[in-house]
């Protein structure tokens, strides 16, 4: 029975992308879930804060950095659930030769699948409501450089997380508060563009917030996994 | 020395320990917070910026010192318990959780009483006491997975787990909050630091520090044993304890 | 007889608590290479909980197991020659039988003994590589578990539960698969109430309930 190999299989990193991109596509009717669920918190300020025309540009760069936070915060318990429920998250701990890596790569599943589109929507959002050049650049920008700590830092409030009860709001408990210094300088670097006081320094942060975020947090997911798991 | 500290490591011994060191511990705090007391209430001299408000430094800033001493200490627990498997680092750091919530509570609230004849309001935005708010917010996180997990050991792996990643967000956080509140702080209001400092305050506030420290570990001593005691309570050690107790 | 085989896989007096419930403590038994085990016990007894101890997923709080000499904590040989099952059979459900399959190989990384094609042959799966595995029966889906088993090379196989919604001829498949393996020398250990069609020489039973091993 135990042969040697006859068929040479995919390269695992490859493989674990390739299923979550399958696993996606086959869902792919509720991708446009976090962009409406944005899209509806973004309405929602305009409503509580009242029509000021004026304020209401102000807190553009804050309405649209917290709807984004709160889409993807909501969209985390995902990441491992259904590997949990249908017991494939023992097998990947099993098997897979570099679980930090495999984590790493469910995060970056994880970006494709919401922040992503969300930063797609927040674009067609800005052009709807005619933000400067500047503003919409530098939303997108600190968008595309912040949001990958969303979803590293976020892969590891779901693997602590997994299958714990009420764990949504338990996730956005212990998440929320690592989020902060990504949305202090995020919505920081639009503010300042919008008053034309850039600086670029932001910037700097947030993308060395992300490359940090990438360097440690597949250990730190892999190692909750383990804690969780056994 | 690995073989002292192998043995200090079981759960057994240590419990005897903390057993042995609480009481003394908590007389030897109680003389120097009555020293540094004396000292910084009655001795040393009124700011002659702030008057007698200011005199809540001596509470407010070894708590605040101690809210981050105990996070460590949290947090190098769950680092040792991961690495080497230590158990009674589990349940240290389970007991240093709640003790470093109330040492943050305690310094929002002094801080609050200490800003309030100043701003006139209960609380300001101010770079330290948000980032002690975020600091409190991380302990009730950990609190909050402790209590989610049923199992006690699964859940102090994940505590550690958290406490680790929050010990490298610490300054992450600590430093975008700064960056944050200098964006927008008028420069009429206040920092919440000590300032330059004359020796007749300074010596009260290292004498409250180390009443803080020495309280602090009472404390952690006396949770650390309940702790133990839940961990291992099928152990024969505890099962003796507990029959000891119950025939007195 | 064929001669004895070496022990590969020794459990030492171990323990298992989970939160502050024992579920069991001082067990202790042998494997030798060549061997199917049949776990028994009642619900509750510990099946599942030393079945993930032995893969490695979970770990004594007291007690060691070793494969051959050496803890399977320390052992990366350990964990490249194995291959667990648990209950719940660790397929997703929105892939393909085939894309479930060809996942489980890549993540193994350790080659495939056998074509996809030739191992859902033998389960009898042919015309359904291409369906959504949430689709399948529960019979159905025991029976990719079984062509996982035909594909990935390792020596210790560990089953919680395979005989779970098999009729009658997957449960004969299993057994054949159980045989071919053991005369290879492969281990395995297997949770289940049914009887196991495996001649004597080559089955231990492993009772949890009264904790004997013979």
């Amino acid at each position: 029975m135990l042969n040697p190999a006859l068929v040479a299989p995919r390269p695992a990193s490859f493989a674990i992308l390739r299923r979550e991109m399958l696993r996606l596509y086959r869902r792919r009717g509720q991708l446009i879930q976090p962009p409406l669920f944005f899209v509806l918190v973004a309405v929602l300020f305009p409503f509580a804060i009242g029509g000021d025309e004026h304020l209401l540009r102000a807190l553009a760069p804050a309405t649209v950095w917290i709807s984004v936070l709160l889409a993807t915060t909501l969209s985390l318990e995902d990441i491992f659930r259904s590997d949990q429920e249908d017991g494939s998250l023992e097998q990947l701990v099993l098997m897979a030769k570099s679980l930090p890596g495999a984590c790493a790569l469910k995060a970056l599943a994880h970006w494709l699948s919401t922040p992503a589109p969300l930063i797609a929507m927040a674009a067609l959002m800005s052009s709807v409501h005619d933000l400067e050049a500047d503003t919409r650049s530098a939303l997108l920008i600190s968008l595309v450089l912040g949001t990958p700590v969303f979803s590293l830092v976020g892969t590891i409030g779901s693997a602590l997380t997994v299958g714990v009860r009420g764990g949504a709001l338990l996730l956005a408990l212990l998440i929320l508060p690592l989020y902060i210094p990504v949305l202090i300088f995020g919505a920081g670097a639009v503010r300042n563009a919008t008053l034309s006081t850039a600086t670029g320094s932001e910037y700097f942060f947030l993308a060395g917030l992300s490359v940090l975020a990438a360097t440690l947090a597949p250990f730190a997911t892999a190692a909750g996994l383990r804690a969780r798991l056994s | 020395m690995i073989k002292t500290l192998h043995k200090y490591a079981s759960p057994m011994h240590f419990h005897a320990v903390a057993r042995a060191w609480s009481a003394p511990l908590l007389w030897l705090a109680a003389a120097l917070f009555l020293a540094g007391l004396v000292g910084g209430l009655v001795l040393a001299p009124a700011d002659y910026q702030q008057g007698e408000s200011f005199r809540i430094i001596y509470v407010h800033v070894p708590s605040a010192w101690l809210s981050m001493f105990a996070y460590l200490v949290m947090a190098g627990a769950g680092a040792t318990s991961l690495i080497w498997r230590v158990k009674l680092m589990d349940a240290i750091a389970r007991a240093a959780a709640p003790l470093g919530a109330s040492f943050t509570a305690l310094a929002l609230a002094t801080g609050s009483l200490w800003g309030k004849p100043m701003w006139g309001t209960w609380w300001v935005w101010d770079a330290r006491l948000t980032s002690e708010l975020l600091l409190l917010l991380l302990y009730l996180g950990y609190m909050a997975l402790q209590s989610a997990i049923d199992d006690r050991r699964a859940a102090a792996r994940a505590g550690a787990v958290l406490a680790v990643v929050g010990v490298v967000n610490i300054p992450i956080i600590h430093y975008s909050v700064e960056w944050w509140s200098t964006l927008h702080q008028p420069a009429t209001i206040t920092r919440l630091g000590a300032p330059a400092i004359a020796t007749s305050m300074l010596i009260p506030l290292l004498l409250m520090a180390l009443a803080f420290q020495l309280l602090f570990f009472a404390l952690l001593f006396i949770r650390v044993r309940s702790e133990l005691l839940e961990f291992e309570q099928r152990a024969s050690w505890v099962r003796e304890l507990l029959r000891q107790a119950r025939s007195r | 007889m064929h001669a004895a085989n070496p022990i590969a896989l020794d459990v030492v007096d171990i323990e298992c608590l989970r939160g502050d419930a024992l579920i069991f403590e001082h067990l202790s038994f042998s494997v030798s290479a060549g061997r199917v085990v049949q776990i028994l016990g009642a619900n509750g007894s510990g099946k599942t909980s030393l079945l993930r101890m032995l893969s490695g997923l979970a770990t004594p709080t007291a007690g060691d197991i070793l494969w051959h000499g050496e803890p399977i904590r320390e052992s990366a040989r350990f964990h490249e020659q194995l291959i667990y099952q648990g209950i719940s059979v660790g397929f997703s459900v929105s892939l393909t039988v085939r894309e479930n399959l060809e996942y489980a190989l890549a993540i193994a990384a350790r080659g495939a003994q056998a074509s996809t094609a030739r191992a859902l042959a033998r389960v009898g799966l042919t015309r359904y590589h291409g369906t959504l595995f949430g689709r399948l029966s529960s019979g159905q889906r025991q029976r990719v578990a079984l062509a996982r088993l035909l594909l990935v090379p390792a020596q210790i196989w560990l089953l919680d539960e395979p005989l779970t919604a098999l009729d009658r001829a997957g449960k004969e498949l299993l057994e054949e698969m159980l045989l071919g393996h053991v005369e290879s020398s492969g281990i395995a250990l297997v949770a289940t109430h049914q009887p196991l069609g495996i001649p004597p020489g080559y089955l231990q039973t492993l009772d949890m309930d009264r904790r004997t091993a013979c």
